[in-house]
């Protein structure tokens, strides 16, 4: 099925995230405030891969799941990592210059949220929202 | 860089963000307001955002910081026109932007603007601006 | 050697559609069901079997997947949806293919008694293709299955949260039932939109016939009513009933927002926020003829 990847590497390329999200999503069938919940969620997701990841790559595809549809997220960056996964999911933690909702601001507007860190190495989210 | 643009209406200053904002252009609109509103000794900031598709935590957060520098500054800002899907998800998000008014739309912010500018603030101060 | 076992049963299939229709018809009713009737069974059996025959005579009796058995495929999906609807249990609905076993193998007997060692591998290619079909069955009838469930969760929601207008710029949502997150999100989106719709100031959110205010519900209201005020409208909630209020204080409950006992004393409030007054109307004193 219908598979998107977008670079990204500066604040304009979370716009692209968003757009290509916003598109998957409504081709999914997505209802529009499920739209932007996953859109939003992917904004944040973005901006952490560009702000504390140095750049990296978000990987989006439509999923099928029975009579489910929906869309599937994927950023990866060979950032520095997060050392302490549960501490970085609690708001109002932040290690730069957001407010710190970005990771557990993204979690609650999604159905399906994964993060996979290795310090040093780099960080993986998966997040997917179903209609 | 593409800023958005500011209009000036008396006391009040109009900003209607119609494109999708990425972080730079946000804080761009943070700094080109905090300079109108001292420049033209504004008493109000309406902000329309009913063109916006989504507020992450970035846009909300700058709608946070323009409401509470303008305080500082003696003017009041109205958000209008934020639409259902919006607010839904920012109050998921865990933003409900406390220091924010809002409206639900242009004209009612306007009219909440004027009438914070008309008896809101003590006539000595400012007689000679409202009678001219 | 299987390969030619194999290629005579096209031909017998093709040959006995007729009988095979009616044994199997004959085995069907020997059952009746109430939910079915006849004259939709005997079409449904008609086709079905006209179609494995012309499936068979065309593709690899191995493979149902292939274009060959589209057709079969086709009329399989309808039936297996129709009973999804009609309530059938899943055990119901395969039995129903892999009754077909009996009349098929009944007519290879007669047609291949001569023949033992062919029939004995027939059986088991049928035995197998008809396995296929029932599987295939089965995937479609929990898939309508789950197409019906999802239906019904998404009409009961909007079902049960109507938005009414009381005057001019106040809105009323009565909520019936419990809240849950999927739920609260369409009441969320029914009334943030008829905010938008009808231009409200204010809308009152009359919880009488919520059974229970838990930590849970409370959250919800209190989203909803942060979300009513991003868009610039203020929510007044009402109908807390006594025992629900001493519920949520003693499990800590905390709602703080702008809450009155019922409906009525809510529109009250939302009319003099307004600037509204509800006069007496003076009753119409005819003239004094003296």
């Amino acid at each position: 099925m219908a598979r998107s990847t977008v670079p990204i590497r500066n604040g304009e390329d979370v716009v692209r995230v968003r757009q290509e999200v916003r598109r998957l999503a409504i081709e999914a069938g997505l209802g529009l405030v499920d739209q932007t919940k996953v859109v939003t969620a992917a904004s944040e997701l973005a901006r952490n891969t560009l702000d504390y990841g140095k750049g990296g790559q978000a990987v989006m595809d439509i999923v099928q799941n029975g009579a489910r549809r929906g869309v599937r997220i994927v950023f990866e960056d060979n950032g520095p990592g997060i050392a302490d996964i549960e501490l970085a999911l609690k708001d109002g933690y932040t290690s730069g210059k957001g407010m710190g909702l970005g990771l557990g601001g993204a979690r609650r507007l999604c159905n399906e949220f994964a993060i996979v860190s290795t310090p040093g190495k780099g960080t993986m989210v998966t997040i997917a929202r179903w209609k | 860089m593409d800023r958005i643009p500011i209009l000036k209406l008396g006391e009040a200053l109009l900003v209607t963000i119609q494109v999708d904002m990425h972080d730079r252009l946000a804080l761009a609109l943070e700094e080109d307001l905090t300079t109108r509103i001292v420049e033209y000794s504004a008493k109000g900031v309406l902000i329309d955002i009913s063109a916006l598709e989504i507020v992450d935590s970035f846009i909300g957060r700058t709608l946070g910081n323009i409401a509470m520098i303008a305080k500082v500054l003696d003017a009041d800002t109205v958000v209008v026109g934020m639409r259902p899907a919006v607010a839904i998800t920012l109050v998921e998000l865990g933003l409900s932007l406390p220091g924010v008014r809002t409206a639900l739309n242009a004209e009612r912010g306007m009219a909440m603007i004027k009438r914070r500018i008309d008896d809101g603030y003590p006539i000595s101060e400012y007689e000679d601006e409202g009678g001219s | 050697m299987a390969k030619l076992s194999a290629s005579r049963l096209p031909g017998i299939l093709s040959d006995s559609v007729r009988h095979i229709i009616s044994d199997w018809l004959t085995s069907l009713k020997a059952s009746p069901d109430g939910r079915l009737p006849a004259a939709e069974l005997e079409a449904q059996c008609e086709s079905i079997v006209t179609r494995l025959a012309q499936a068979c005579r065309e593709g690899n009796l191995t493979d149902i997947d292939t274009s060959a058995f589209a057709p079969l495929r086709d009329v399989l999906a309808d039936v297996s949806r129709t009973r999804a609807l009609q309530g059938f249990s899943p055990t119901e609905a395969a039995t129903f293919i892999l009754s077909l076993k009996q009349p098929l193998f009944a007519r290879l007997r007669i047609v291949l008694a001569s023949d033992p060692e062919r029939l004995a591998s027939d059986i088991v290619t049928m035995s197998e293709l008809i396995d296929l079909l029932g599987l295939f069955m089965m995937e479609t009838f929990q898939r309508a299955r789950e197409e019906v469930i999802l239906r019904q969760q998404t009409e009961i929601s909007e079902l049960s949260t109507p938005v009414v207008k009381l005057w001019e710029g106040i809105l009323a949502l009565p909520l019936i039932g419990t809240l849950d997150s999927a739920r609260t999100q369409i009441v969320m989106e029914n009334l943030l939109d008829s905010i938008v719709r009808y231009e409200a100031d204010i809308a009152i959110i009359d919880i009488t016939g919520v059974p229970t205010v838990d930590t849970l519900v409370a959250q919800h209201l209190l989203k909803t009513v942060a979300a009513a005020r991003l868009m610039g409208a203020d929510c007044i909630i009402s109908g807390i009933r006594p025992q629900i209020a001493q519920t949520m204080v003693h499990l800590g409950v905390e709602l703080n927002v702008v809450s009155k006992a019922n409906l009525s004393d809510a529109f009250a409030l939302a009319l003099r926020r307004l600037g509204k007054m509800v006069v007496n109307q003076r009753r119409a004193v005819p003239a004094d003829p003296a």
